[in-house]
């Protein structure tokens, strides 16, 4: 068995700062998903709309933000917030700010997506049985539309979690910084400590997606 | 038209819905932020030192992950060269420090929007960054040096095989040195120490360039590496830096640091941090006691 210089991790209060530190990362992925998803869903409806300058404006924003890597975003929000607004933020909200910004554009064009997907004989057989149009949504458009959903957004708050770890260069101290951190300190008592650490890091973000992953996939499975 | 007015109708109430779950949810995340300092109040972007002994707390921007310089150890306590001189700048102003993690590349960021106080991590002085933040006097010798696999050793870049790269951090003394003077060595850049570290374990790269103390401290402590080049560029300094135009806590520092040299206090801190990385060899070479460069 090879030096993985996993000692480190028991050493003090090396194990509670990781967790904690996966924490800060689960925290502001599940924050974020919580307000994008209806933000989200409100973009897909918005988006749906037969108004050029309303799609033109949606899709937009939903290119830029496609387009721009998360890191600059998270640069722009956290430093430019304050060189051009004077509103000094912290890095947490700043890391809210953005992957709302990120998951409210997926969002809406999943919505959008599962609610073109929906074929026009649902709309016209509800309206044969003399639906009214909020009776249509309310009990055969929504309905559908969120089954296919459902697992598309869990799949979200996985990638959301996984790119959690761009924060730590706007000074949050996630998961990552925390298994930086404790390489560094440690580097000439268990110079190995590298391999050992971020293997723990990797298993703990497989153990925090994973079930969400699997989850996901059962749902689809249960109504795809 | 029906279903449009419907839309309407569902996109004000998510609307309303909305802005009031996402102040709810914004708001959170704000509350235990370290520096969530008001800049707005006074105009400027940096604090004055009045307004610092006034909100009874410093934000120093210092590194998390550069042993033994500034790094956190296992019971989350940041310690280190510049952490020692950070907790004694608290001292003397009577405040509390609040240490922000910073990387090489975000340090300018940092001081330019006020979001820190003073930078003390491990921060270079180079003319390009003096026209960007104001720097107070020295308090560390430097230079660059080149750090190579025992193996392999690197001692010149003059016969630099054109198929080998070179690991840099981004945003350090390094890299510029190496753009402006060697343009045709492939540079290999990292964002952060950890990363550059493992890239040259790996072999991915043929050395690693970085402050000279840098190396030396890496090759002592990992065996297999060899500083081949010890001193490379100019002689630099290391000082504690504020955003542009802060005289006020500027003149503070210089008058600190001045102050300091009558008790020796770097040779203390040295001693207290760095003489179990460097030994006691390179004391009276890497400190700059009361802001004099010795000649």
């Amino acid at each position: 068995m090879p030096d993985l210089g996993l000692d480190v991790l028991f050493k003090g209060k090396n194990m509670i700062r990781l967790l904690g530190g996966l924490w800060v990362a689960v925290k502001i992925s599940l924050i974020s998903v919580a307000i994008s998803i209806p933000l989200g869903i409100l973009l897909g409806i918005i988006m749906t709309s037969k108004n050029p300058i309303i799609k033109a404006v949606t899709r937009v924003y939903l290119e830029f933000i496609r387009i721009m890597p998360q890191l600059v975003l998270l640069f722009i929000v956290f430093f430019g917030t304050t060189s051009a607004l004077g509103v000094n933020i912290s890095g947490e909200l700043a890391s809210v700010i953005v992957f709302t910004a990120w998951g409210t554009a997926e969002m809406g064009d999943l919505v959008r997506g599962a609610l073109i997907s929906i074929p026009k004989h649902q709309y016209e057989s509800a309206a044969a049985l003399t639906l009214t149009p909020s009776q249509t949504y309310l009990y055969v458009i929504i309905p559908q539309t969120v089954r296919r959903l459902i697992p598309l957004s869990i799949n979200l708050i996985t990638r959301m979690i996984k790119t959690t770890s761009l924060i730590l260069m706007i000074g949050v101290v996630e998961v990552l910084k925390v298994a930086q951190q404790i390489i560094e300190a440690n580097r000439m008592s268990s110079p190995n400590a590298a391999f050992g650490v971020y293997l723990t890091v990797l298993l703990m973000y497989f153990i925090i997606c994973w079930p969400i992953s699997m989850l996901a996939k059962r749902l689809e499975k249960k109504w795809g | 038209m029906k279903k449009f007015k419907f839309i309407t109708a569902v996109t004000l109430a998510l609307t309303a819905a909305l802005s009031l779950a996402s102040c709810g949810g914004g708001n959170a995340p704000a509350t235990d932020g370290a520096d969530t300092s008001d800049t707005a109040s006074t105009g400027a972007v940096y604090r004055t030192i009045d307004e610092i002994k006034e909100s009874g707390e410093i934000n120093i921007g210092v590194f998390s992950d550069k042993h033994p310089f500034g790094y956190v150890d296992e019971n989350s306590e940041y310690q280190g060269y510049d952490v020692y001189f950070a907790k004694r700048i608290g001292e003397d102003l009577g405040v509390k420090v609040n240490f922000v993690s910073t990387e090489a590349a975000n340090r300018i960021e940092y001081l330019k929007t006020g979001k820190v106080d003073v930078v003390l991590a491990n921060f270079t002085v180079t003319p390009e960054r003096a026209e960007e933040v104001d720097f107070a006097l020295p308090y560390m010798n430097v230079s660059l040096g080149v750090v190579s696999p025992e193996s392999k050793p690197i001692t010149s870049l003059d016969e630099w095989n054109a198929d080998d790269e070179m690991i840099v951090i981004s945003g350090t003394t390094a890299e510029t040195y190496l753009t402006q003077n060697y343009p045709d060595i492939k540079l290999q850049k990292y964002d952060t120490y950890a990363n550059a570290k493992s890239a040259l374990e790996n072999g991915s790269a043929a050395a690693w360039a970085n402050d000279n103390t840098e190396v030396i401290a890496y090759s002592l402590s990992t065996t297999g590496y060899t500083v081949g080049i010890p001193t490379l560029g100019s002689k630099d300094t290391i000082a504690p830096a504020v955003s542009k135009g802060n005289e006020s806590v500027l003149g503070w520092l210089n008058d600190e640091i001045a102050a300091l040299g009558s008790e020796k206090f770097f040779h203390a801190d040295y001693e207290a941090t760095l003489a179990d990385t460097y030994g006691l060899d390179y004391e009276e070479e890497l400190v700059i006691e009361g802001g004099t460069v010795a000649e």
